[in-house]
């Protein structure tokens, strides 16, 4: 499958040599110049907009630079669409992988190069022996099959789909488009080691994160862009996270963030839930208090999400109680929901929370529109205001508030969905994985943010997989697992093991068994 | 430095993430603008065709005028039946029963009881009827979760259907002087049609682009999840905009009423289609999320503009339907080019 490139270790095999690219509005690469060689990791970090995803879908064929070249193994490249840049053996993984939903995991892979018995029929059985030995030989047997539907999988899933199809046929080149944004911890370890395997076999390797601790375990060298220029290349072993930070940020920023308005809690609580039971969790309660940043953590599949579904009516409920500050209330819509003062910022923006094809302005005000007008028309005026302020706190970068979403970046879009809530003002305010592609310097300005917000006396429940995130925001922490609370932490007892430990009550945790 | 980039002017990456100020786009125009001048275009090369073909009538102002309020009112029925459709694809739906509500509630409003109440009587009932399909039609869409294509289409069936009970098959004459003086008279000169539909795309400009309820469309059309997690009753919204469409064929009845000066359950013929591909090509997405009224507007005017070509140079309306075909054609494969990349490049970030 790939390539046991016997090159010399030290060739570079990709240069990019002085690209430039702009958008209307947008310099989004102004003059960059990267090596890659042959079995090295090179990380690519950068904020939300620096260029990093521009970056790689030129090398992908899907944009053209405005000027500059691509040079791979030595010879000067054109891509002018992805099939030749796959044909060359560059790959891109992007950020949000298109899988079709009625054909299966192996045929989603193969989508391009289905084996053929006789003729022009599919040979299912080849193929899904083919798949499943992939999966077996990178390690992700226990997490997918062959066979499901590719509508079925989970984001986890389809990312590994979106690996196993960039690995078929020869590869030189592959990068990843921040790969581990929905993974769990142990698929990011059989992430890993299926990259550290590429490397070995000589492909080399672009890996875009703005996790970075991921950074230090994986890339040998880190490559810094910041709003579209090269500002640096280090070797991992020599550079440190502050350092890159600085480069990123061009300011220094603590690396871990600290409350400052913690013990703001009061003793109301805006949202409690009693008792409550769904298809999908079980006997759930917990009070979220004015001023307090409750943490909600589990792995991946735990519950999590359909449980806050459940709680502003999108999700049927089977027994149990909601209050919110201190009524009960019977919420059968997320409209409902919003009514009673809960605002939810779902987990995948694109799907559930953003309007692509609107400007900032349209998505920003979504939530609040009968707020800004008067006899039903809108009043532009305070709604440009509002918009401008929110984009501003957020630091949105957008050329304008006119600007349509799609446009924007993945961390920004993300900071929209943000400022729609925020503009809203909610008693409840409930945040799906706030800061999951958000670079450094935002996901500081968003705790700092929400900070405020509680100091300010909305009550806020955070879902986050991150851990130090959880660790430096919450009040209190509660961990579920298998759709069931396993326990609660106060901010000054809980430790990275201590949530582990209650995330995995019953896992083996050495076998890589996940869910 | 590339040589070919050209020296940008001396912006500080502060200055390039302002947030204010209007977004820069070609010249400064927004798309939609560019499209609309595009059509406005269009529309002057079908001018200068009718003006080279039949210079005798482009010769003389007074058949200029007269020959453009002909244009005029023959696109007035139809576009205030394609106000209310653009509405309704925006929000993320279609309306193939449009034609049929016309038909229904012209027969309707000219039958003999209900022309005893007077003008004011077969007014009421056309707006009535064409609210309620529309309401019928909302309500099997959004509570009864019908896909809109089939809804309206079981709707188009039997509201021509139920028309043809009503009027016995027979072409209902209207004896209401009122009504039938509405296409004859003028407002400041100009036919009191025309007038009607000015007013109607005014009131639907006015409520796309000012109102919550059009912003709310816009938001339902784009991203239903979206709309619904923000707080937005989608499920009433849906059914608003079937019955806004419904109205505005309640409009459009009496206006054609009054043309003819007579209702039969097979008027309004293909109302649909004509109404669908004006708000097209006026750049009204068909998946939803994104259309505009002038836009629809100029739609209607150059497929009546076409037909009026035709029609002073005496030409088969054969050749008249495979011309308009093609445009359809022409303008959803230009769509089909921004779709496209859109899916290509900006699904993934
Ligand atoms: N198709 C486009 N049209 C206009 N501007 C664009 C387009 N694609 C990207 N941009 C702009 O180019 C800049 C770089 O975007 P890019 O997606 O490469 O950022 P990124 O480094 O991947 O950020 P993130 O970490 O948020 O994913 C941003 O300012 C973005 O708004
Ligand atoms: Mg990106």
């Amino acid at each position: 499958m790939t390539t046991p490139a016997t090159a010399p270790p030290a060739a570079e095999a990709l240069c990019v040599e002085a690209l430039s690219k702009r958008f209307a509005g947008v310099r989004a690469l102004h003059d960059v110049h990267i090596d890659v060689r042959a079995g090295e990791v090179l990380a690519l970090m950068g904020e939300n907009g620096a260029g990093k995803s521009t970056l790689l879908k030129i090398l992908s064929g899907d944009y053209q630079p405005d000027s500059g070249r691509l040079v791979l193994e030595g010879e000067p490249v054109v891509f002018r669409t992805p099939a030749e840049a796959h044909r060359a053996g560059v790959r891109i993984i992007y950020q949000e992988p298109e899988i079709v939903p009625h054909v299966s995991v192996a045929e989603n892979v193969y989508i391009g190069a289905l084996p053929r018995r006789r003729g022009r029929l599919l040979d299912r059985g080849a193929l899904h022996a083919r798949v499943q030995a992939d999966l077996e030989r990178y390690g992700f047997a226990q997490v997918l099959r062959p066979d499901t539907l590719g509508g079925r999988l989970s984001a986890a899933q389809r990312q590994l789909v979106e690996i196993l199809r960039a690995l078929t046929g020869n590869v030189r080149v592959i990068a990843f488009d921040e790969p581990t944004s929905s993974l769990s911890e142990h698929e990011v370890d059989a992430l890993f080691a299926l990259i550290r395997r590429l490397r070995d076999d000589g492909v080399a390797i672009i890996y875009v994160s703005h996790r970075m601790k991921e950074i230090f375990r994986i890339a040998d060298r880190v490559a810094v862009l910041r709003d579209g220029r090269l500002v640096g290349q280090r070797a991992v072993a020599e550079t440190s996270e502050d350092e890159l930070v600085r480069m990123m940020v061009g300011r220094d920023l603590s690396a871990m963030f600290r409350r400052r308005h913690t013990g703001a809690a009061r003793d109301r609580s805006m949202l409690s839930v009693r008792s409550l039971t769904t298809d999908d969790v079980t006997d759930i309660s917990f009070d979220v208090r004015a001023g307090e940043v409750l943490g909600l953590t589990g792995l991946v599949g735990a519950g999590r999400s359909e449980l806050v579904r459940a709680v502003v009516g999108d999700l049927p409920i089977r027994s149990g109680r909601v209050l919110v500050d201190g009524e009960p209330v019977r919420l059968r819509s997320p409209r409902d929901a919003v009514r009673v003062g809960i605002g939810l910022a779902p987990e995948e923006r694109k799907a559930d929370a953003l309007i692509l094809e609107r400007t900032v302005r349209d998505n920003v005000s979504l939530a609040v529109l009968s707020r800004l007008s008067r006899f039903r028309i809108v009043r532009r005026g305070r709604e440009r205001d509002l918009v401008n302020r929110y984009v501003r706190q957020l630091d949105v970068r957008t050329p304008s508030v006119e600007q349509e979403v799609r446009r924007l970046s993945g961390g920004n879009q993300q900071k929209v969905v943000l400022a729609r809530w925020l503009a809203r003002r909610p008693k409840v305010l409930i945040l799906d994985e706030p800061t999951r592609g958000i670079d450094v310097g935002a996901k500081a300005e968003i705790y700092s943010l929400i900070d405020e917000l509680a100091a300010e006396g909305i009550a806020v429940l955070v879902i986050s997989s991150e851990l130090p995130e959880i660790l430096g925001l919450a009040d209190r922490i509660i961990v579920m697992q298998h759709g069931r609370i396993t326990g609660e932490l106060t901010h000054d007892d809980a430790t990275e093991e201590r949530i582990l430990a209650l995330a995995m009550a019953d896992q083996l945790t050495s076998e890589g068994v996940i869910r | 430095m590339s040589a070919t980039e050209a020296p940008a002017s001396p912006v500080s990456p502060a200055d390039e993430r302002t947030t204010t100020g209007p977004g820069r786009r070609w010249g400064g125009l927004s798309e939609t603008a560019l499209r609309n001048l595009a059509l406005v275009g269009v529309l002057v090369v079908l001018v200068i065709i009718g003006a080279v073909t039949r210079p005798d009538l482009y010769g003389d102002p007074v058949r200029v005028r007269d020959n453009v309020f002909t244009i005029l009112e023959q696109a007035s029925v139809i576009g205030v039946v394609t106000v209310g459709m653009t509405f309704v694809i925006i929000g993320g739906g279609i309306d193939l029963s449009v034609g049929a509500i016309v038909a229904l509630a012209g027969v309707w409003c000219t039958t003999v009881a209900t022309q005893s109440y007077g003008t004011f009587g077969m007014i009421f009932t056309a707006l009535t009827v064409g609210l309620c399909v529309g309401l019928v039609n909302g309500g099997l869409i959004s509570y009864g979760r019908l896909v809109p294509f089939i809804a309206t289409l079981a709707m188009m069936v039997a509201a021509r259907g139920l028309a043809a009970s009503i009027s016995g098959k027979q072409t209902q004459v209207s004896e209401n002087r009122t009504i039938n003086a509405i296409a004859s008279t003028d407002v400041l000169g100009i036919p009191l049609l025309v007038v009607i539909l000015a007013v109607v795309v005014a009131a639907g400009w006015v409520l796309l682009n000012r109102t919550t309820f059009g912003r709310r469309t816009v938001a339902v059309g784009g991203n239903r999840e979206a709309a619904r997690l923000a707080g937005i009753n989608v499920t009433r919204h849906t059914m608003l905009l079937y019955a806004l469409s419904g109205l505005c064929c309640g409009i459009a009845a009496i206006m054609l009423t009054s043309l003819s000066t007579s209702a039969q359950a097979g008027a309004a013929n293909l109302y649909e289609l004509d109404a669908i591909a004006a708000a097209i090509i006026g750049g009204t997405l068909l998946s939803g999320g994104r259309g505009s009224i002038i836009g629809s507007l100029l739609g209607v005017l150059v497929f009546s503009t076409i037909t009026n070509l035709f029609a002073i140079n005496n030409l088969a309306t054969e050749v008249q339907n495979m011309v308009k075909g093609g445009i359809i054609v022409a303008a959803v494969l230009v769509q089909q080019v921004r779709f496209k990349s859109l899916t290509t490049i900006f699904a993934r970030t």
